[in-house]
């Protein structure tokens, strides 16, 4: 085992990987001399070289065009956005291109790129620097999406996303790069994309959630199993395509379910999930399932509006009661 | 059309003019002085971008703009708001997240605006502004030729990075500004770096200017450092642009003299080429033109840095008491409805 943080274990997953494939590369803006925002690809410009280790001029749109033209051919890109937000910009390469090229093109070409970096809600960064681009980019077919929320994960995910041959797009949250955690010193520490996991079993609350929220419910479960309730805990990792059946295990026991998600609320993944329980698993329902999320607002500057926007712990503890007792 | 290099300016500078520029510029300085140090108290949050070293960007273009004309700016927004006339106290109270910031504390300093002043906006995106100047600037001449408004042709100053003209929106939008000769002043700040990228290895002509060749518009080079020769430059451009002329790229040679934002640790810019640029300094430079033209003593200079000391301690001061946006009112001003 080797403790890393989480800005470090995204490091070691992507040397891990440019070693074992000569094709894969990392492209973005200060991704080389800087070392990337976050310090992910610290001094790697050294070992592999300006062309492994690509400065982009500010530019998304085409350099995320020319990351999907090189996969096509063959490379393995890991486009990495300064803030995932700046890839607003890049939508329509990712969606038309990483998203549903393999498709309109009959099966002939596939674009295996991994586009990651840091997004979310921060300390009061301003709207533009606080998106949540999950929901965003959901609807569009052929994309996976990655959400991890802990240095573990966070590796074993994306050693996962970079061997796996579509477009994935790997959302990381600003807020987790220093969290520290034991890795597995293997090489080929997995772990598989579209499976959940859960945290913690328990009979009277299924509780989901992806990335930084994670933390959120489980700072709430403390609470909840300190007054007798046993919530049970799922960590999505992956949102797309996302592990029904797991949720769907889990609701065959607690009855109840509550999805906790910093996107919006509206257009959000937990309205997704719902309707896929009201679809898959309505019987096993005994109340209404909930869904908290962040509130349909750009996110504001001052502090205390924008702790507001976002889901907090003692939210979750007062919907989870809510919900049990119902 | 021309591509020039603005070597040394005769000074089309009055005196009163002159000294209105050096107000501006050291009212810019002392603003992001106190800003760093409100930063590091923990009065201020998020990612804050300084401005220290480029005033005479600023203040040699937006000294000569009205009350009427447009300026479009970045995250690195602080000192174009205040040379556009957005109060300190408003700057400095928007910066703390108060309720009367004027992007009313929701904002912070990545998203400044000012209706009232014509102050476009901080955009937090890089070259996200220029896109909107643009339009802005069509709305101009929209207002002449549509409307017949009898009035002088407003004029929009367009301000951005050098790292910003390696995207799209500079060339698109350069394009259709030249294509309806619309007011526009795109003024490129070429501060050698974008966050840890070097200009040099962003872009394969180094000279920003010359791209306006490609619009067959007049791009100028000028000493970014030297606040009379932006002021010349820039008074050209917007005298073309009133005139119905069209668009004019502007290349300032500048630099910041802190990191990127306060967070930025600033290992990759080496101590030489700082130090190089640190004996540019806009300030000295131009107090020395102000002797040398005997346009001011140093008595009266010295009486106007005080006043701007006073006026920042007012804003630091007014930000301190202002109230937080109440929590009650998140969901105001998010559909035009909302008053
Ligand atoms: C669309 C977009 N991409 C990337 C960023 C991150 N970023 C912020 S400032 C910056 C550098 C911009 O450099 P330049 O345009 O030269 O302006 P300067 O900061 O030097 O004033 C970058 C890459 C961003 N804010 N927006
Ligand atoms: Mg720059």
């Amino acid at each position: 085992m080797a403790s890393r943080l989480f800005f470090e274990a995204l490091r070691d997953a992507i040397v891990e990987e440019m070693d074992r494939d000569p094709n894969v590369f990392v492209l973005g803006e200060d991704v080389g001399h800087y070392g990337g925002s976050y310090k992910v690809t610290k001094d790697l410009h050294r070992k592999y070289g300006e062309l492994r280790m690509l400065d982009t001029p500010i530019a998304e749109a085409s350099f995320s065009g020319l990351a999907v033209g090189a996969a096509m051919c063959g490379l393995r890109p890991i486009l990495e956005g300064m803030n995932m937000g700046f890839l607003l910009l890049a939508f329509s390469q990712i969606a038309n291109n990483g998203g549903m090229l393999r498709y309109t093109s009959g099966g002939q070409f596939t674009v295996p790129m991994v586009v990651r970096g840091p997004g979310g809600v921060g300390r009061q960064l301003g709207a533009e620097h606080s998106q949540r681009l999950e929901a965003y980019f959901y609807a569009v077919p052929g994309l996976k999406i990655v959400a991890p929320s802990t240095p573990k994960e966070a590796k074993g995910l994306l050693k996962a996303a970079i061997r796996d041959n579509n477009t994935v797009l790997f959302f990381e949250h600003v807020l987790l790069y220093n969290l520290r955690e034991d890795i597995p010193e293997d090489d080929d520490f997995i772990i598989p994309l579209g499976k959940a996991n859960v945290l913690r079993e328990g009979e009277d609350i299924t509780i989901v959630s992806y990335s930084r929220m994670v933390h959120h419910c489980l700072q709430a479960v403390d609470s909840l199993v300190a007054e007798g309730y046993e919530p049970e805990v799922i960590d999505l990792r992956t949102l797309k395509p996302l592990d029904l059946e797991t949720i769907g295990k889990s609701l065959k026991k607690t009855h109840r379910l509550l999805i906790v998600e910093e996107d919006y609320k509206t257009g959000g993944l937990g309205g997704e999930i719902i309707a896929l329980i009201d679809e898959h698993y309505f019987d096993e329902l005994d109340a209404p399932a909930v869904r908290l999320a962040s509130k349909d607002i750009p996110t504001p500057y001052n502090g205390r509006m924008e702790a507001v926007t976002i889901p907090q712990p003692e939210d979750i503890i007062r919907e989870a009661k809510k919900l049990m007792e119902a | 059309m021309i591509q020039e290099k603005i070597k040394l300016a005769t000074t089309s500078l009055t005196q009163d003019e002159a000294l209105a520029v050096y107000r501006d510029m050291i009212l810019g300085r002392v603003f992001e002085d106190r800003c760093a140090q409100m930063y590091y108290q923990g009065k201020m949050f998020g990612f804050v971008h300084l401005y220290s070293g480029q005033e005479a960007v600023s203040s040699g273009v937006i000294s000569q703009l009205g009350p009427l004309d447009y300026v479009s700016s970045t995250y690195r927004d602080h000192v174009h708001a205040l040379s556009k006339g957005v109060p300190a106290r408003a700057v400095m109270a928007e910066l703390f997240g108060k309720a009367t910031g004027c992007s009313r504390g929701r904002g912070g300093s990545m998203h400044l605006f000012s209706a009232e002043h014509r102050l476009l906006g901080g955009y937090a995106f890089v070259a996200e502004g220029i896109p909107v100047a643009t339009g802005s600037a069509f709305k101009s001449k929209y207002l002449k030729e549509v409307l017949n408004d009898p009035h002088r042709t407003e004029v929009t100053a367009c301000f951005f990075g050098d790292g910003a003209s390696n995207n799209g929106a500079f060339f698109e939008s350069m394009n259709m500004a030249a294509l309806w000769k619309l007011p526009i002043l795109f003024v490129c700040e070429n501060n050698l770096w974008s966050i840890g990228m070097a200009h040099s290895r962003a872009s394969s002509v180094h000279d920003i200017y010359k791209k306006a060749l490609a619009f067959d518009i007049p791009g100028v080079q000028v000493d970014g450092m030297d606040v009379v020769a932006v002021h010349k430059v820039a008074k050209e451009a917007i005298e073309r642009a009133r005139a119905g002329e069209g668009p004019t790229l502007i290349e300032a040679l500048t630099y910041r003299f802190r990191g990127h934002s306060l967070a930025d640790p600033d290992e990759l810019r080496d101590k030489e080429e700082k130090e190089r640029w640190r004996k540019q300094d806009p300030i000295p430079k131009f107090q020395h033109f102000l002797y040398e033209q005997g346009m001011a003593t140093e008595l009266e200079l010295k009486s106007i840095d005080r006043e701007i000391e006073v006026a920042i301690d007012d804003a630091v001061q007014f930000a301190l008491d202002s109230p937080e946006p109440p929590v009650d009112e998140i969901y105001r001003f998010i559909h035009a409805e909302d008053e």
